[in-house]
C-alpha cells in the first residue's frame, strides 16, 4: 500500500485551470522532487499537499487518512521565506515546533525543561547552539532555512513539504544545505516533497523526480489547459536507472 | 558632486538640527520686540523673558483662591484623560485587530463598517457626547475613544492581515489552534506596531482632548488655555502649548525607546 496516493486531481482558479489528471503514488521514505517552468503549477500542487488549498477534483490521502481540509501536524511545510517566528529566539522557534499543539501553545514547568533541553539537542544537531538565544532575524539566510526545517521536524511530521527552501541562498550555502538535507533524511527515513526550479539539485537529492508540464498546448490560449506530470523519473544511483535488482532472483547470495 | 549625496558632517548636522528652532525663536523675539517698541502695554506678543517669568510663576506660585497650583492639577487631569481615553483604545483596538484580520468572518461583519464609522468627524460627535455622558470626566474620555479607536483598529487589522500567509501556515503545521495562532503569532507580532499605531495617533488624542475640555470643564490644560483667552493673557497660553508639546514630544519618544527595548527582534520596523 502507497504512502501518500495523489488520484486525479484537477485544479482551476476561476475559469483557469492550473493542474489536470495528476496522478501519482508515493512509497513511505521516498524523496520527491518536483521540478518544472515557473508558473507551472508546482507551488499549487505543493499547496494542495499541504491542504492549503483544497483541488476542484480529486483526493490526495496520507497513509489512507482521508483528505485533510486544513494544515495540520502530518505535513511539516518549510517555505522558501518566512518559515521561522521573527518574535521568538532561535531556541524557543524550535520549542514552538512541540508547543504549538497545546491548547495555550506552551509548556510549563517540567515539560518546559524538558522541552528546552530536546531543543537544543536538535539545535545542536543543526548547528545552531551558538545562536540559540539570539532572534532570526540576526541569523544568515542559509542559517534560517536550517532553523526552519529543525522546527518543522521537532513536530514529527509524517510528510516534510519544501517549496524552494534554498532558492534565495548563494550557492555556497546551497551545497552545504543539500549535505545537510541528506544527511538529516538519512537519520529520520521521511517521506519528503521538494519543489526546486533547480534540476539538479533536484536530481541530486530526490529519489524521484517528477516534472510538471502541459500536455496540451494551445499557441492562441496559453491558459486553455493546465499542467499535470509528464516525466517521472528515477534518480536514484545518479540518475541512471536499472542498477537495483528488485525482483526476488533466484541467484545464490553469499550468506 | 549631487546634492543627494552631500551629507552634512557631525557639527553641520547638529547646528542644521537646531536652526529652524532658533529661527522661530528669534523671529518672535524680533517680533515681540518691534510691537512693545510700539505700545509698551501691548499683549499679543509678550517677551520672552515675561513668558518666562509667567511660566515660573504658573509653575511655583499657588492660586489665591484654592491654594493649589493650577498648572499642575491642570496636567494631571488632562493627563488622566488623555491617558484613559488611549490606553482603552489601544486595548479594544487590539482585540479587534487580531479578530478582524484573523477570522474571516469577523472581517466580513466588521471591516466594512469600521470604515464608514471612522469616516464620522468625532467632534460633531461631541454635543451628542455631552447629552449622553454629561458634562464629566466621562464624556471627554469617550471622545479621545470614538476619535482614535476608528483609525487604530484599522490599522492593525491591516497589520494583521500583512503577517505573511507562509507563517500563519507554517503554525497551523505545527498544530497550532486558531487560539495558539493568535496568542503566539498574531498578537506578539502585533505589539510593536501597537506602538507605532499608538504614536501616531497621540496627536489626533491630544486635539480631541484639548477640544473637549475647551468647550465644557472645569479643570484641565485646554480648559485654562481657553479660559485665559478672554483675558487675552498670551503668555499664559505660550507656556501651556510649550508645555502640551513638551509632553507630547516626551510621550512619542518613551514609545519608541520602550519599543525598541522590549522588541529587539523588530529591528527597522520603527
Amino acid at each position: 500500500m502507497s504512502f501518500v496516493t495523489v488520484e486525479n486531481i484537477f485544479q482551476s482558479y476561476g475559469k483557469r485551470p492550473i493542474l489536470e489528471r495528476v496522478n501519482t503514488t508515493i512509497e513511505e521514505g521516498e524523496f520527491i522532487s518536483i521540478v518544472g517552468a515557473s508558473g507551472c503549477g508546482k507551488s499549487t500542487f505543493l499547496r494542495l499537499l499541504l491542504a492549503q488549498e483544497r483541488p476542484t477534483r480529486g483526493e490526495i490521502r496520507i497513509d489512507g487518512n482521508p483528505p485533510a481540509v486544513e494544515p495540520g501536524l502530518d505535513r511539516g511545510v518549510v517555505f522558501q521565506r518566512y518559515s521561522v517566528f521573527p518574535h521568538m529566539t532561535v531556541r524557543e522557534n524550535v520549542v514552538a515546533g512541540e508547543s504549538f499543539r497545546r491548547p495555550v501553545g506552551r509548556f510549563f514547568g517540567a515539560e518546559k525543561r524538558a522541552a528546552k533541553a530536546r531543543a537544543d539537542e536538535v539545535l545542536a544537531r543543526i548547528g545552531l547552539d551558538h545562536v540559540a538565544d539570539q532572534y532570526p532575524a540576526t541569523l544568515s539566510g542559509g542559517m534560517q532555512q536550517r532553523l526552519a526545517i529543525g522546527q518543522a521536524l521537532a513536530a514529527k511530521p509524517r510528510v516534510l513539504l519544501l517549496d524552494e527552501p534554498f532558492g534565495a541562498l548563494d550557492p555556497g550555502t546551497r551545497l552545504q544545505m543539500h549535505d545537510f538535507l541528506t544527511e538529516l533524511r538519512a537519520e529520520t527515513g521521511m517521506t519528503v516533497f521538494m519543489v526546486t526550479h533547480d534540476l539538479e539539485e533536484g536530481f541530486k537529492l530526490g529519489d524521484r523526480v517528477l516534472v510538471f508540464d502541459k500536455p496540451r498546448w494551445d499557441p492562441t490560449d496559453p491558459n486553455a489547459f493546465g499542467a499535470t506530470f509528464t516525466y517521472d523519473f528515477d534518480a536514484r544511483d545518479g540518475g541512471i536507472p536499472f542498477q537495483n535488482i528488485l525482483e526476488e532472483t533466484n541467484v545464490l547470495k553469499s550468506a | 558632486m549631487r546634492l543627494i549625496n552631500q551629507r552634512p558632517g557631525v557639527v553641520l548636522a547638529s547646528f542644521l538640527a537646531i536652526l529652524p528652532f532658533a529661527a522661530v525663536l528669534i523671529a518672535y523675539a524680533i517680533g515681540s520686540d518691534i510691537r512693545l517698541e510700539a505700545n509698551p502695554n501691548d499683549k499679543l506678543l509678550p517677551a520672552p523673558a515675561t513668558v518666562f517669568e509667567t511660566a515660573a510663576r504658573l509653575l511655583t506660585e499657588p492660586d489665591r483662591r484654592s491654594g493649589d497650583i493650577l498648572f499642575w492639577l491642570d496636567t494631571m487631569a488632562s493627563l488622566q484623560r488623555l491617558l484613559l481615553g488611549v490606553v482603552i483604545s489601544a486595548a479594544v483596538a487590539t482585540v479587534f485587530g487580531v479578530l478582524i484580520g484573523l477570522l474571516p468572518a469577523v472581517r466580513n461583519t466588521l471591516s466594512g463598517f469600521v470604515a464608514v464609522i471612522s469616516m464620522i468627524p468625532p467632534l460633531a460627535l461631541l454635543p451628542i457626547l455631552f447629552i449622553v455622558f454629561g458634562l464629566g470626566e466621562l464624556s471627554k474620555v469617550v471622545l479621545i475613544v470614538v476619535g482614535i479607536l476608528p483609525f487604530l483598529i484599522r490599522d492593525l487589522s491591516g497589520r494583521v492581515l500583512e503577517i505573511p500567509r507562509e507563517m500563519i501556515v507554517k503554525a497551523e503545521t505545527l498544530g497550532a489552534s486558531t487560539l495558539v495562532i493568535a496568542t503566539r503569532v498574531a498578537l506578539p507580532q502585533l505589539m510593536p506596531r501597537l506602538i507605532q499605531a499608538i504614536r501616531l495617533s497621540l496627536g489626533p488624542a491630544w486635539l480631541f482632548l484639548i477640544a473637549a475640555e475647551a468647550i465644557a470643564a472645569d479643570q484641565g490644560l485646554g480648559y485654562r488655555i481657553f479660559l485665559v483667552r478672554r483675558y487675552l493673557a498670551m503668555d499664559v497660553i505660550l507656556t501651556y502649548v510649550i508645555w502640551i508639546t513638551a509632553l507630547a514630544f516626551v510621550m512619542d519618544w518613551a514609545l519608541k525607546t520602550l519599543s525598541r527595548k522590549v522588541f529587539p527582534w523588530a529591528e527597522g520596523g520603527l
